[in-house]
């Protein structure tokens, strides 16, 4: 499996980085950059970390089934992340999350039948100061309310 | 060694090395602190939080299993804050535990069980419903309980470490965390059952035993594996003269807790539907049951006529029978039937390998403990992890726990180079070349031992010992052989030119292959072999007795066949690969068959040379064994207390070469054990299994 020339750039940098006996440190960004890339964390995608690692693919799957950052599923063009945890519910995380659901007519990892939209109920993201927060992609919206996050849907290109 | 570093244990004052761990210091001073995760001889895990002390001076409480001594340290055990936490956890274990103790095999016998007696709750405050998932069923043997599984985690490393497999993993985050097989929904392992063993609950369970058993219902016999020569205890787990289980829970002998597929789960071979329970003769030219004393005095007979016209006998040996067995057999063959044509299948050079021992300073056999003591190890020709499985735990262990350097000369990759020192890939006599090589780095080491397997035979041993020698530094070595008492069996002299104890015959016989080529054999005797399956006999019709547990190729052909116990029926004692004695408990009897001792005490009554070849009682013929052979005056107590002797090396040159161009290893791999194996279910199930198609996941109800 070959990334693009970016990625494996990238890829070769963090090696040079960790010490020769220590290539498994580079899993998790290496997963990470990867899924951006190809959309999901597939079956090929763990068995050429493991290789590059010198790991089993069984010790990636612990970290790809451990991080909720890590999708098997390719997820939609935009994922969308609602945070019901304490400090966001209490300000109405969870009425956010239900709005989104309702509107979109999908749930927790799902994605809308366009591929446009994934949405995913997620834990605290360190923003409570700014709750209710939204996640969609890696940018951040603060003190979301139900019609900001209705024109952050109908901008991401959900129908109404 | 350092200086002890002083600390107090509940008001106690007490010394342990500096390292140590504060859950081992404190069980050395008869204090338990109970703990799940933390295991003897494997990582550290710091998982189940079971084992959390109050520490003077320390806000937050310990994990004692993680936590090193230090000098002066305060330590409390048993405060009411210790005991709410184990509690709690314990508590939290429970949470989605589904208590089936009424039907889980590990009832009766669990940690989690033990431990909620002594230090948990009386009740719960959880109320919500439990998480669930179906049980799964990963190969032949492993089966997973997921809501069972206190997520120790002593299954992933006993894989990962001992094994050196590393077939488990565990998937998700948290409550929902599960362990893994390698394949997504299956093994592809060893399928020894260490993870099983080890499981504290009955989280894994195995094909075998499962749903089979309460603990308490069966005898717990302890005996030697019957299968390959590294000679693991195993006990055997016996119900209404059925063996239902096999380990090593209790750490005895040897082998600690290690046992492979075959002395785990192997023993199946002797329920087999076509094990042999009647004796067998030839009416009309087809097989019939016959009664013992009929079958028998036809051999009778028939020795001793041929006996009396001075015929021809060929005597073949089992490499599985115990040292009493081929010890009476051969007396038998020579003092009773007058002749030295007796051999057995010979897997590896020991014979040279003791003649070339003999004087030689800095040099001696290696036992057991040695591949887990010494500094480094090189390994010759074989697939140690496959063949040997207990001495490549061993040798792991060894590097797991000393660092010890591993070298390793194969003709293909094995499983050791991932850890070894130094890897090469040679047969024949491109192997002398890669030890040329690795010379300089071997004479460096401290001290070595040397595996080598029938690759080295004859001249290519005593090159071995001049090489060791040359190193200047202290070599021990082991020749690798197949079978249970491959080594008993050349000990006991089931050789055409060796009596017991490597004393010269005063006439040489046959060996197997001139015995099978014969062409003027009258009587064919074979106890336990299957030389057969291999070759065509040249005699056109000797007169073929064979004492076996299965109608094998060499069976079929017989005019008598005598239904044989087999191990795991009989008292005795085997000599393993490294020359440890180690005794047989009997441990049922299976109807039908007799010991193969008794066996050959029958016939030889029958001939009327009972009083020829004594009395066929275990306890005195090993009397007589430890007595004449020379190096099996092996200390009684330790052998009758379940323990390992090793014999004395034979002191003295040995006057004849034992042939070693007959010498062939057949290799078994870690399913294969000759014929028991090919009567073992669990075994067969796992090589189809490996050699067929993937079986979709199966989810097991109950
Ligand atoms: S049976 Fe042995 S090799 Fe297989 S998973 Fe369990 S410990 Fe590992
Ligand atoms: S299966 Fe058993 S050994 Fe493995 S983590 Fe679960 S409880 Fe521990
Ligand atoms: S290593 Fe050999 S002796 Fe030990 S359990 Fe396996 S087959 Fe039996
Ligand atoms: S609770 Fe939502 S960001 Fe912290
Ligand atoms: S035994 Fe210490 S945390 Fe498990």
């Amino acid at each position: 499996m070959t990334f693009s020339p970016e990625l494996e750039a990238k890829i070769e940098r963090m090696f040079s980085q960790y010490p020769p006996d220590r290539r498994r440190s580079a899993v998790i960004p290496m997963l990470m950059y990867a899924q951006d890339e190809i959309g999901s964390v597939t079956r090929e995608l763990v068995e050429e970390v493991a290789r590059r690692t010198g790991i089993t693919p069984l010790a990636v799957d612990e970290v790809v089934t451990y991080y909720s950052m890590l999708h098997r599923m390719p997820l939609g063009k935009s994922h969308v992340q609602i945070c019901t945890n304490i400090s966001c519910m209490l300000n109405g995380g969870t009425e956010l999350w239900e709005q989104a659901t309702r509107r979109l007519g999908i749930g927790h990892k799902e994605v809308s039948a366009d591929g446009k939209i994934s949405l995913e109920e997620v834990e605290c993201m360190g923003a409570c100061s700014w709750a209710p927060a939204i996640q969609v992609n890696y940018d951040f919206y603060h003190q979301v309310t139900p019609q900001k996050l209705d024109e952050m849907l109908t901008q991401l290109g959900a129908a109404r | 060694m350092p200086d002890p570093v002083k600390l107090t244990i509940d008001g106690r004052q007490i010394e342990a090395a500096p390292g140590t761990l504060l859950i081992n210091a404190a069980k050395a001073a008869g204090i338990e602190i109970p703990a799940f995760c933390y295991y003897d001889g494997y990582s550290l895990q710091a998982a189940c939080r079971m084992c959390l002390v109050e520490v003077e001076k320390t806000p937050k409480m310990p994990t004692a299993c993680t936590t090193p001594v230090a000098e002066g340290m305060i330590v409390r055990t048993d405060t009411e804050q210790v005991r709410r936490a184990r509690k709690m956890t314990l508590e939290f274990l429970l949470t989605n535990h589904p208590l089936d103790c009424p039907v889980c095999d590990k009832g009766g016998e669990c940690e989690l069980q033990d431990m909620v007696f002594r230090y948990g709750a009386g009740g719960s405050r959880f109320i919500e419903n439990k998480w669930h998932v179906d049980e799964k069923q990963w190969s032949p043997v492993v089966f997973y309980d997921g809501p069972r599984c206190i997520l120790c985690f002593r299954c992933v490393r006993v894989c990962n470490e001992g094994m050196g497999v590393g077939a488990l993993g565990i998937v998700n985050r948290g409550s929902v965390s599960e362990i893994a097989p390698n394949e997504g929904d299956h093994l592809n392992c060893d399928e020894c059952g260490m993870c099983i063993d080890i499981c504290p609950v009955g989280a894994l369970t195995s094909g075998t035993y499962r749903y089979q058993s309460r603990p308490w219902e069966m005898d717990h016999v302890g005996t030697i594996c019957t299968h390959c020569s590294n000679g693991c205890k195993t006990t055997l787990g016996v119900r209404n003269g059925e063996i239902l289980r096999g380990n090593n829970r209790d750490r005895s002998g040897i082998n600690g807790e290690f046992l492979c597929i075959k002395g785990r789960y192997g023993f199946d071979f002797y329920n087999h539907p076509e094990r042999l329970q009647s004796p067998l003769m030839r009416v009309n030219g087809t097989l019939q049951p016959v009664a013992w004393s009929t079958a028998l005095e036809a051999v009778a007979r028939k020795f001793t006529e041929t006996k009396n016209a001075g015929g021809k006998f060929g005597v073949i040996g089992s490499t599985r029978t115990t040292n009493e067995e081929n010890f009476y057999l051969q007396k038998f063959a020579r003092e009773g039937l007058g002749t030295n044509n007796i051999d057995h299948h010979r897997s590896g050079d020991v014979v040279t390998l003791l003649d070339a021992l003999s004087g030689r300073a800095n040099a001696s056999l290696a036992t057991t403990a040695d591949l887990y003591t010494s500094k480094a190890v090189l390994i010759i020709g074989a697939d140690l992890s496959l063949e040997q499985p207990f001495l490549a735990f061993q040798v792991r262990a060894n590097f797991r726990h000393h660092a010890a350097k591993v070298y390793v000369v194969t003709p293909e990759p094995v499983r050791e180079d991932k850890y070894a020192a130094r890897s090469m890939r040679a047969a024949g006599d491109p192997i002398w070349g890669a030890l040329d090589q690795m010379r300089d780095a071997l004479a460096n080491e401290a001290e070595l031992v040397i595996l080598f397997d029938d690759s080295i035979k004859g001249e290519g041993v005593r090159r071995l010992l001049e090489f060791g020698t040359a190193l200047g530094k202290p070599v021990k070595y082991v020749a690798l052989v197949d079978y249970a008492n491959s080594r008993g069996a050349v000990d006991m002299g089931l050789t055409p030119d060796l009596l017991p104890g490597y004393h010269a015959s005063p006439q040489r016989g046959l060996s197997l292959d001139e015995m099978i080529n014969a062409p003027d054999l009258d009587v064919l005797w074979v106890i336990g072999a299957n030389p057969l399956s291999r070759a065509d006999l040249s005699a056109s019709s000797p007169f073929l007795v064979v004492q076996d547990m299965f109608l094998t190729e060499t069976a079929e052909r017989a005019d008598v066949v005598l239904p044989a116990a087999s191990a795991y029926e009989k008292s005795g004692s085997f000599t393993n690969v490294c020359g440890e004695v180690q005794r047989l408990k009997k441990g049922l009897d299976v109807m039908g068959t007799k010991p193969d001792l008794e066996i050959i005490g029958l016939i030889a009554k029958e001939m009327g040379l009972a009083a020829t070849v004594g009395p066929w009682i275990a306890d005195r013929v090993f009397d007589q064994i430890r007595r004449t052979v020379r190096g099996y005056d092996v200390s009684l107590p330790v052998i009758a207390t379940g323990g390992a002797a090793q014999t004395a090396p034979v002191n003295g040159r040995i006057s004849s070469t034992g042939r070693p161009e007959m010498i062939r290893s057949v290799h078994n791999d870690l399913f294969a054990s000759g014929t028991l194996g090919r009567y073992s279910k669990i075994l067969n199930s796992v090589l189809e299994k490996t050699e067929g198609e993937v079986e979709p996941i199966e989810a097991v109800h109950r």
